[in-house]
């Protein structure tokens, strides 16, 4: 679906306010038909970002490039992107008719080609029957759509998102993520997303940028930041994750050991940035983990006593406490009722070395 | 449980607004309706007459006079809302800081008494006042202009009087507009002429409507104004009542003028509900707008109105356009807004014209000429010593603060427990009740004034206590015109306060009334002390009902100032009106800091 067009250029992007960076460092690329979040917890510059690209607020320096043409500090009526807001912003004195021809009237159609455009994006978002509804008649998923025809009944070259399913409850952000997903998919929509929502995230984007602390952390495929996250943040922030302690003890060609804090050595995959002797943290997903029986080995293996073990449905989570102190949790699925562990028993967990992520702190 | 034990278990709860509802009935429902049945019956009779309307409508001189309060009260009505709506656009849409700062200077001349504004205007409009003296300076014209005792001198001082209370109302319905919808517009392709016009201008307007029905309707009851400030020619309907009353002792004519006058205002709302619904008073947007008006009329306006915003805003498109023809806005500049720099400099000329004039009579206080001229000749405190070496003005003065407190006190205990009903109860008929507890602000002041006046002299001889020229009447009478301040301040405190805490309270073992005490009074401590202190300061400002009331004897300070000023505008009133003036702002200073505290101390809770 990914075309080779590029629909938006983000460079170098920097905002303050007084002594308050709000983004710095920015940049990005986002191809035609792409879906882009922007993920971090709030106050990483995720919407100062997008609101400079939507025009809302000018940055201090950096370029922003719409479709070829440099918007920086055009006013957002002229930028060809379309934006759906967290509470939709739906115009609550205009029908939902009035509403979707907004942006086709302030770009003087003819009223007769705005009723078959106002129809034929009701028929995507499936709601051809609220045309004549005032806004607060509609429920929050309807008007959640009703926000999105809006957006693509001028096809603009960019949808921004901001937040767009935060209002909704739970259930029905999870249908609303998949009707969104299968839009883009259909129409072959741009789109750049906001969340603050990692699962959210990992669903929908065919890329996400991670954000913390005004900066872009590290932008990839969801495959890319969950597997291969390259900072403690990120490894954290995706997922779940343990991340240990250690010191590098041997490194070279693609390859290092890692000393943990109970004298257990991890064979890791490594870049060639780490040196002997660096403090490093080591980070391995809890379902790599396994709880290995007495004869059982694995290229890492740790030891610790069972803390807890609690069944979520699917999946059971084993915590188990190293010598050391510190709490380190394996998830297996569920295939009964456990039996023969209980707390306090001493158990040994291994996994494979490809599955170890080594971060520097 | 029943619906119908539901209900009744609902209406338990509500008790606390019983002595909103006796007091209110038997102060303000009673008095007003038997002036009304005043006007229709046959002295002592009870048999019906329209005798006092025929002789309102037998001679063109009330028809006169009711087309004079029409016309000014349309023409301030209108200037009030034009001016205000910009300052109130910039308060609703400017951060919160700058709002806060720029209220204060909105409030102040809100809160200033009606009589001191009107001298302001004196020492600047008059023949040897302010603007004449800076004209002939200057050599713009040789002889003084005619800037007062006319329509000019009517309409300024009214719409400075009346323009605060048009921007406030305002203020809050615009600030309930989601700040992301003009956003929307501009992302959706809509300069900032059409994102106002079609977006934001109609999402204020029950703002609109409000302000200016509220402008209105205390427009028409008017006569401080042009009485001082206007000439025979200005003469509004308030006066005439007066004047039946104070020299004719007419009270069934007076009756009947002020039926006129009731159901002037009684239309005008009429009208307002079946356009836009009462509910927008309260400040929330109307359930029809736009496109589905449940009644023809206002389908059609709004039709019409939809139509033209949407030209107003085509037009403000092809001007903004032409302009960047002309200054081509390149994408790789930052840009100014320069709209938002005029609409700032508007508002400053707005607000100075509301806060300035009002500190012009402070230098006059100190002169030691025994006219009000301009400029004052200095310096001399003889006019504060005539103010205090007084009996009378220091009588007056211990008697507002008296009244003051006292009626402060009593909209209090009599209001406060209401406000928490109509925040936390569900009741039937919560419309109506609110409808009637601030209805002492929407009944033009001088009815209120008259039929307290007559129910004062009729109820005081039976059961043998003087109402009339004792402080006991007026605290009475100004509890009345309290109230509605105390409960509307006591529910803005109370919609902000987390009730949570108060079941917390509860689980913990306090019963309600140690809730109260302990949890719930000392959170909105800042916010009860505000409500008192607008008590108060309504109570210290009335002149109205102080006018019938105080008979002469019991006189308050406004009431010692109107006299004064009928028969001469002089020095003295300059002091006075610099001392109310320094303990007003006092006042209101006090009471905004303590409603902030109050705001943030409940909210962060």
């Amino acid at each position: 679906m990914t075309g080779t067009t590029e629909k938006l250029r983000v460079r170098d992007l920097r905002k303050t306010y007084g002594q308050v960076v709000a983004l710095t460092d920015a940049q990005f690329d986002l191809a035609e038909g792409e879906f882009l979040t922007l993920l971090g917890p709030s106050g990483s510059g995720k919407t100062t970002m997008l609101m400079i690209i939507a025009g809302l607020i000018q940055p201090d320096k950096g370029e922003v490039w719409i479709d070829g043409k440099l918007a920086t500090f055009a006013p957002s009526y002229k930028r060809d992107i379309g934006m759906v807001f967290q509470n939709y912003a739906l115009f609550p004195h205009m029908t939902v008719h009035e509403n979707i021809a907004f942006p086709l009237r302030m770009r003087r159609m003819a009223e007769s080609k705005i009723r078959d455009e106002v129809q034929r994006v009701l028929d995507i978002v499936r709601l051809p029957h609220v045309a004549d509804r005032l806004p607060r008649a509609l429920s929050g998923g309807q008007q959640q759509r009703i926000a999105l025809a809006r957006c693509m009944v001028y096809r603009p070259s960019i949808i921004l998102m901001d937040e767009p399913l935060g209002a909704l409850d739970k259930k029905l952000r999870d249908q609303m993520q998949l009707e969104i997903k299968q839009l883009h998919t259909e129409l072959g929509i741009t789109i750049l997303y906001v969340t603050h929502d990692q699962e959210e995230a990992m669903i929908m984007s065919d890329r996400i940028c991670l954000m913390n602390d005004a900066r872009i952390e590290q932008l990839g495929t969801p495959a890319d930041l969950y597997f291969k996250p390259r900072t403690v943040f990120a490894a954290d922030f995706l997922g779940e994750s343990n991340l240990l302690d250690g010191v590098v003890q041997s490194a070279g060609h693609g390859r290092a050991t890692v000393k943990s804090a109970g004298d257990a050595v991890i064979k890791a995959p490594a870049a060639d940035v780490f040196a002997v002797g660096q403090a490093v943290k080591f980070m391995v997903r809890p379902e790599r983990l396994r709880l290995l029986d007495p004869v059982e080995s694995a290229d890492n293996v740790i030891e610790g006593t069972l803390d807890q073990i609690i069944m979520v449905g699917g999946v059971t989570k084993y915590y188990v406490r190293l010598p050391t102190g510190p709490v380190v949790s394996a998830t297996r699925l569920t295939r009964g009722p456990v039996t023969g562990l209980e707390r306090g028993t001493r158990v040994r967990l291994g996994w494979p070395a490809d599955s170890t992520v080594l971060l520097p702190t | 449980m029943t619906a119908a034990g539901r209900r009744f278990g609902a209406w338990r709860a509500a008790w606390p607004l019983l002595p909103v509802l006796i007091f209110l009935g038997f102060f303000f429902l009673y008095p007003v309706g038997q002036l009304l049945w005043l006007s229709v019956e046959i002295k002592g009779t009870g048999a019906l007459t329209a005798m006092h309307y025929q002789r309102l409508f037998a001679s063109t001189l009330y028809v006169k006079v009711l087309q004079i309060t029409l016309e000014t009260s349309a023409w301030c009505t209108f200037f009030s809302i034009v001016g205000g709506y910009p300052v109130a656009y910039l308060l609703a849409t400017t951060s919160e800081r700058r709002r806060n700062n720029l209220m204060l200077w909105i409030l102040l001349p809100f809160w200033t008494s009606f009589l001191v504004r009107t001298f302001a205007w004196i020492v600047l409009l008059g023949r040897n006042g302010a603007i004449n003296g800076w004209l002939q300076a200057l050599g713009l014209t040789d002889e003084p202009l005619s800037l007062i005792y006319n329509f000019t001198g009517v309409m300024i001082g009214m719409t400075h009087a009346l323009m605060p209370l048009a921007i406030l109302t305002m203020v809050s319905v615009m600030e309930q507009i989601d700040a992301n919808l003009p956003k929307a517009a501009s992302t959706l392709g809509a300069r900032g002429g059409q994102a106002f016009w079609r977006i934001y201008f109609p999402l204020s307007l029950p703002g609109v409507a409000a302000g200016g029905l509220l402008v209105f309707i205390t427009a028409i009851g008017f006569f401080i104004t042009p009485a001082l400030l206007g000439g025979r020619l200005q003469t509004m309907i308030a006066q005439v009542i007066i004047t039946q009353v104070q020299d004719l002792m007419n009270w069934a004519f007076a009756g009947a003028v002020s039926v006129l006058l009731l159901v002037t205002a009684l239309v005008v709302f009429y009208l307002y509900d079946r356009a836009l619904g009462m509910s927008t008073l309260a400040g929330e947007t109307p359930s029809t707008q736009g496109g589905g008006g449940r009644n023809p009329i206002a389908r059609l306006s709004a039709w019409i109105g939809g139509h033209l915003l949407g030209a107003i805003g085509r037009l403000c498109d092809i001007v903004s356009e032409a302009y960047e023809r002309l200054v081509p806005r390149p994408a790789s500049r930052p840009t100014r807004e320069w709209s938002r720099g005029v609409l700032a400099f508007l508002v400053f000329l707005i607000i100075f014209f509301l806060a300035a004039p009002t500190f012009f009579i402070v230098p006059v206080s100190f002169t030691t000429d025994a006219f009000i001229e301009w400029p004052p000749k200095f310096f001399s405190l003889r006019w504060y010593d005539t103010v205090f070496v007084s009996p009378l003005w220091r009588e007056a003065i211990v008697r507002s603060l008296l009244v003051g407190v006292l009626s402060a006190s009593l909209a209090m205990v009599v209001g406060a427990p209401a406000a928490f009903v109509l925040v936390r109860q569900r009741i039937m008929g919560k419309t109506a009740l609110l409808a009637l507890v601030l209805s002492p602000l929407i009944i033009p002041r001088i009815i209120i004034a008259v039929a307290l006046f007559y129910f004062y002299a009729r109820f005081g001889a039976l059961i043998n206590v003087r109402f009339i020229g004792t402080s006991l009447g007026l605290v009475l009478g100004h509890a009345v015109l309290a109230i509605p301040y105390v409960v509307v301040t006591v529910m803005a405190v109370l919609k902000n306060y987390d009730e949570r805490l108060d079941q917390a309270a509860g689980s913990l073992g306090a019963n309600p009334v140690r809730t109260l005490w302990h949890v719930t009074i000392p959170l909105i401590r800042s916010g009860l002390i505000a409500a008192f202190l607008f008590a108060f300061i309504t109570s210290f400002d009335e002149l109205t009902i102080a006018l019938f009331v105080s008979g002469g004897l019991a006189t308050t300070l406004p009431k010692q100032m109107w006299d004064d000023a009928l028969l001469k505008v002089n020095p003295t009133l300059a002091a006075v009106s610099t001392i109310l003036l320094v303990f007003i702002t006092g006042m209101i200073l006090a009471a905004e800091y303590l409603r902030r505290r109050a705001l943030g101390r409940s909210s962060a809770a």
